[in-house]
């Protein structure tokens, strides 16, 4: 457990250098922890790392994430999310490995998409859909349409 | 030390030019939860994700303290849109 790593990181930064922050940050996650949450990054088309689970959010912010790739029709075979109360060295690492201060971060094809913000702004402007198409998690728009076309 | 909003505000103004910008406490009063719209035309240019990651850097100190934050980052010209009509939000 690198759960003394997990504390260290934990405390409020104090006004400094960005980039002496950054580099200190990076310091703290160690290769083995960075190699364990790219591997869970991999481990399927939609990643989400939130607070609680898609039956259960504990959060929000992480509700309305689990909502949004709900409505979009992500079938639970291609998402994996992961429970950040439930592991406090996730916690504190994935916001070091994203480099992002926040928690539900969605992950779509081992790339970072953001947090709650930018999921939903994406999902109001349709760039939610076209990216979740384009790496075939769901049908292509207009694939769908045909479907609909020929079924009525 | 609780994070308050013109802390917030302060460190925007000083960071980036502004065109405007709302800090809106969210948690009542106990300075853990907070919303920003930020205007800046140094977001031209610069996806959503860019406009975050750069927001979140100027506020690193702040963020680490506080339960919810959660931003709107627009260009002066989209800012100068949303104001024209009424919100069309689905």
């Amino acid at each position: 457990m690198l759960k003394s790593i997990s504390r260290l990181s934990l405390v409020p930064l104090t006004r400094g250098s960005p980039a002496i922050t950054s580099s200190i940050l990076r310091r703290l996650l160690s290769s083995e922890a960075r190699a364990k949450i790219q591997k869970a990054i991999d481990a399927s088309p939609v990643v989400l790392f939130m607070k609680g689970t898609p039956e259960l959010p504990q959060c929000g912010f992480s509700r309305a994430v689990i909502q949004v790739l709900d409505l979009h029709g992500v079938p639970p075979e291609k998402m994996r999310t992961y429970n950040v109360l439930e592991d406090l060295e996730l916690r504190s690492g994935i916001k070091e490995f994203s480099e992002w201060p926040t928690v539900p971060q969605l992950y779509i094809q081992s790339e970072f998409v953001g947090g709650c913000d930018i999921v939903l702004g994406m999902h109001q402007s349709g760039e939610l859909e076209e990216l979740l198409a384009k790496h075939n998690i769901i049908p292509k728009a207009d694939e769908e349409t045909a479907a609909q076309a020929t079924s009525s | 030390m609780p994070v308050t909003a013109g802390e917030i505000e302060q460190a925007i103004r000083e960071a980036i030019p502004i065109t405007h910008v709302e800090v809106e406490d969210n948690s009542s009063g106990c300075g853990e939860k907070y919303a920003v719209l930020i205007v800046s035309k140094e977001f031209e240019g610069k996806t959503t994700l860019a406009r975050h990651r750069m927001v979140n850097q100027l506020l690193k100190s702040q963020i680490a303290q506080i339960h919810a934050f959660t931003q709107k980052t627009l260009t002066p010209q989209q800012w100068e849109e949303s104001q024209k009509g009424p919100k069309t939000a689905a």
